[in-house]
């Protein structure tokens, strides 16, 4: 955290004004006031339900695709709203990436996957491409794993692999903001260490939100950390601040192992 | 890439249209094709009168529409009983591997022509009806026989699968209360299973009336009503079919009116399979 | 209680031996009758004496084409349908007046779309008793088949792959040509197949469409004369029966073999999804 922290700019990259999201009556987020700077890794805990996976996903509007949502407040990522009707959507998924809970192979190879995003943008150069795919697959620690079989069948794959391979497939469109969907629910605990680990070496260069329903894992990855309840934003603050002397005794009961 | 998003949706509607398009094409050509010579001897007349002889100007379509009816319902006789045991068996009775390959033959008789199952019956069923039953052999029977057999493959592969949506919850619950396979089967799977049933024989319904080339074959094709199963039967499509080549005028118009009767005869059938496939879903 | 229960199971056994007897006998049958007069010359030669003797090549070439270009007209149509249905549509009153349409025109009989090709390709648009007009005629027929089974297989494509492809910026029409079609693409041909299927053993539509021409058409406005046609001419007229018989066979092997190939691929999908 703290070698970081010199290295930050200070500059606040998405920030939520009163944000609240509904599905039809149900209320999934409530007056959410939440700011993440530039450069940051942000960890969101809080029980299944609570309203977490609903930020990730308002914040590049994968939420749209069901029909009967609607938000009140403000979300903004670099002082623009992501609702405003400006906004070209698939533009914004582009610079805000997203890795799902359950890894998924799109039915084709390895090297199609993580070239998908880039082709649809229009780049059909092989040598740009290779390129591409080669960088995001480094960066994401599964190179050396998958260089000698990029025309494999991505389903091939280990659920671990697989999650790297997702994490690789958002990095090649360069985006600015990786999401995280608990992305190790599904993975054994090495696999799961190793994603940990990859995040603190991308934080460098991406602003990245995760989210957690495991306290443990909010207390090992140790960076700032929020709380989220039933839709409550309860608080938040650094991770040793919040497990070593939570404000909120709801925020005691869960990591304490209560309930969640 | 917004507008173009726009396009795209667009001309992915306008393309789907085309099947609706098609449908308003079919009514409308085939109404005004046929609907004068209707207005000309009046509705009733049309379809109560009981001669069809066109050489004369006589267009009573009534021997036609009870050839229909006498041979599709003795189709359903035979094809609904024997593809029912034939479902309940495979979904119910059979062990799965079984299951799979004679459900896989059936699909496969779905798939042979009508004019093989008309021949077969030209040239098997007729001659022996007529050596030992009695009659000349191309009746209501051999019609309903033939007719029975190829709605087979539809109300087999709808009853299965309408037996294998019953959840499996409520056999055990019988079983477990000592039931055997057969009350079982007729106490909880047929009474779950029955509006699904229906939908098929309707289904079945349909595909017997619309069957052209397989009747024509083996009814007979006379044009008066049949007073025994026996006797040779023309249908409504027969009687297209047989008479299109050469008709003209008056004569053409009145075989496009026997169109839109048969039209609105399957019209309402399907209108009342809808119905009944909403009403399993609430 | 037992006795009957035995009793039942043993009816409804022979039942389905019954069922499958008779298909096993139509098959039979027809191969033991038409298989002497099945050689190499009956394939590849013109019919004489209106095909009293002589083979049945220009009736294959009019299936073929008849029923390959009531493909290509109806395959893109069908599937961008069903793109339609699955992927644009939300509960509004266009997506409901399209499945309207299609469930109705699967349950027209095919006299009946004899009936409007003859009046609307023939004549109305003048296409003459012709290729065409019984492509066109046949593919409005297939139409509903390729767009349930299409959707059926578009439905199937996991959720998590449209997510992934949305998520990475993709819009809706990349999404579905590039992810969710390639998916459904197996689903989509055995839907396909089981329509060219229906379409070559199609009698009624076709004759009062295209004719019954025995001579090979030269353009796609020459009338011709389908493999079904063929057959039910000869065994109504009584031309030669074994001819006849030959034919049904030619027709019958066409149909199981693409078929089976269509159920195979459906089955391979099944198998590897589980």
């Amino acid at each position: 955290m703290s070698e970081t922290e010199a290295a930050q700019d200070r500059a606040c990259k998405i920030s939520a004004r009163n944000f609240s999201f509904f599905y039809g009556e149900h209320c999934a987020l409530r007056d959410i006031n939440l700011e993440i700077k530039r450069n940051q890794l942000l960890t969101i805990m809080g029980p299944s339900g609570s309203g977490k996976t609903t930020f990730l996903r308002s914040l590049n509007r994968l939420g749209d695709l069901i029909p009967g949502t609607r938000h009140e407040g403000s979300l903004e990522i670099d002082g623009t709203d992501v609702y405003s009707p400006g906004v070209d959507v698939a533009d914004l998924r582009r610079r805000v990436g997203m890795v799902f809970a359950l890894p998924v192979a799109l039915p084709m190879s390895i090297f199609n996957n993580v070239a998908h995003g880039p082709r649809m943008q229009g780049i059909r150069h092989s040598k740009k491409l290779e390129k591409i795919v080669e960088k995001a697959l480094r960066d994401a620690i599964l190179w050396d794993e998958v260089k000698d079989r990029l025309s494999d069948h991505a389903s091939r794959l280990s659920g671990g692999q697989l999650q790297r391979l997702s994490i690789a497939r958002v990095l090649a469109l360069e985006p600015e903001i990786v999401l995280l969907d608990e992305p190790t629910s599904g993975l054994d605990p090495i696999s799961t260490l190793k994603i940990e680990e990859l995040l603190w070496e991308l934080v460098d260069r991406y602003t990245i939100v995760l989210v957690t329903h495991n306290p443990l894992q909010g207390a090992r990855i140790d960076s700032e950390t929020a709380f989220l309840l039933m839709g409550e934003l309860v608080e938040t603050g650094s991770a040793y601040d919040i497990f070593t002397r939570p404000k909120d005794k709801r925020t005691e009961d869960y990591v304490s192992g209560k309930f969640g | 890439m917004h507008n173009k998003e726009t396009l795209i949706q667009w001309l992915l509607a306008t393309v789907a249209l085309s099947a609706i398009a098609v449908l308003a094409l079919i009514i409308i050509f085939i109404f005004k094709e046929g609907s004068p010579v209707i207005a000309r001897l009046g509705l009733a007349k049309f379809i109560t009168g009981t001669k069809w002889s066109p050489t004369r100007g006589m267009f009573g379509i009534l021997p036609m529409i009870l050839g229909s009816v006498w041979v599709t319902l003795g189709a359903l006789l035979i094809g609904v009983p024997m593809g029912l045991a034939t479902a309940i068996f495979l979904a119910e009775m059979a062990p799965p591997g079984a299951s799979r390959i004679l459900k896989f033959a059936i699909q496969l008789l779905a798939g042979i022509p009508s004019v093989v199952f008309g021949f077969i019956g030209l040239v098997i069923l007729v001659p022996f009806i007529r050596q030992w039953i009695g009659g000349p052999g191309f009746s209501v029977l051999a019609a309903a026989i033939v007719l029975g057999i190829m709605i087979l493959p539809t109300i087999v592969s709808v009853c299965y699968d309408v037996f294998k949506a019953v959840p499996e919850a409520y056999r055990e619950g019988m079983l477990a209360l000592g039931a055997t396979r057969w009350q079982t089967i007729k106490m909880v799977v047929l009474p779950a299973a029955k509006s699904g049933i229906i939908a098929a024989v309707i289904l079945g319904m349909g595909r017997a009336i619309g069957e052209t080339m397989a009747v024509i074959m083996v009814a007979g094709n006379a044009t008066k009503i049949p007073v025994s199963p026996l006797e040779p039967v023309r249908t409504l499509t027969s009687n297209i079919a047989l008479e299109m080549g050469y008709a003209i005028g008056e004569h053409r118009e009145a075989l496009f009116a026997t169109g839109i009767v048969l039209f609105i005869i399957i019209a309402l059938l399907n209108t009342l399979a809808r119905i009944v496939a909403r009403s399993e879903k609430v | 209680m037992k006795m009957t229960d035995r009793r039942i199971t043993l009816l409804f056994t022979c039942i389905t031996g019954l069922t499958i007897l008779i298909l096993v006998f139509i098959i039979g049958f027809i191969m033991v009758k038409g298989l002497p007069g099945l050689t190499l010359s009956f394939l590849l030669e013109s019919p004489k004496e209106m095909g009293r003797t002589g083979g049945i090549f220009p009736a294959i070439v009019g299936t073929v084409l008849l029923t390959g270009m009531a493909v290509v007209i109806a395959a893109p149509v069908g599937v961008l349908t069903a793109v339609y249905l699955t992927e644009y549509t939300r509960d509004t009153w266009l997506p409901k007046i399209v499945r309207f349409g299609t469930e109705s025109l699967a349950g027209i009989p095919s006299i009946i779309f004899g009936l409007f090709g003859f009046l609307f390709f023939v004549i109305y648009m003048d296409l003459g008793w012709s290729v065409l007009s019984g492509a066109l005629t046949l593919s409005a027929m297939i139409l509903p088949t390729i767009v349930r089974t299409s959707e059926e297989a578009i439905r199937a494509v996991p959720d998590a792959y449209r997510e992934v492809s949305f998520a990475l910026g993709s819009t809706r029409w990349q999404t579905v040509t590039s992810v969710v079609l390639p998916s459904a693409k197996p689903g989509i041909m055995t839907g396909v197949m089981l329509a060219v299927g229906r379409a070559i053993g199609e009698t009624a539509a076709v004759i009062f469409t295209a004719g019954s021409s025995l001579r090979l058409p030269g353009t796609l406005l020459d009338s011709t004369r389908t493999l079904p046609v063929h057959f039910y001419i000869l065994a109504r007229e009584g031309i030669s029966l074994e001819n006849a018989y030959s034919t049904a066979l030619v027709l019958i092997l066409l149909i199981l073999v693409i078929n089976i190939t269509a159920y195979a691929v459906m089955n391979r999908l099944a198998n590897k999804g589980r």
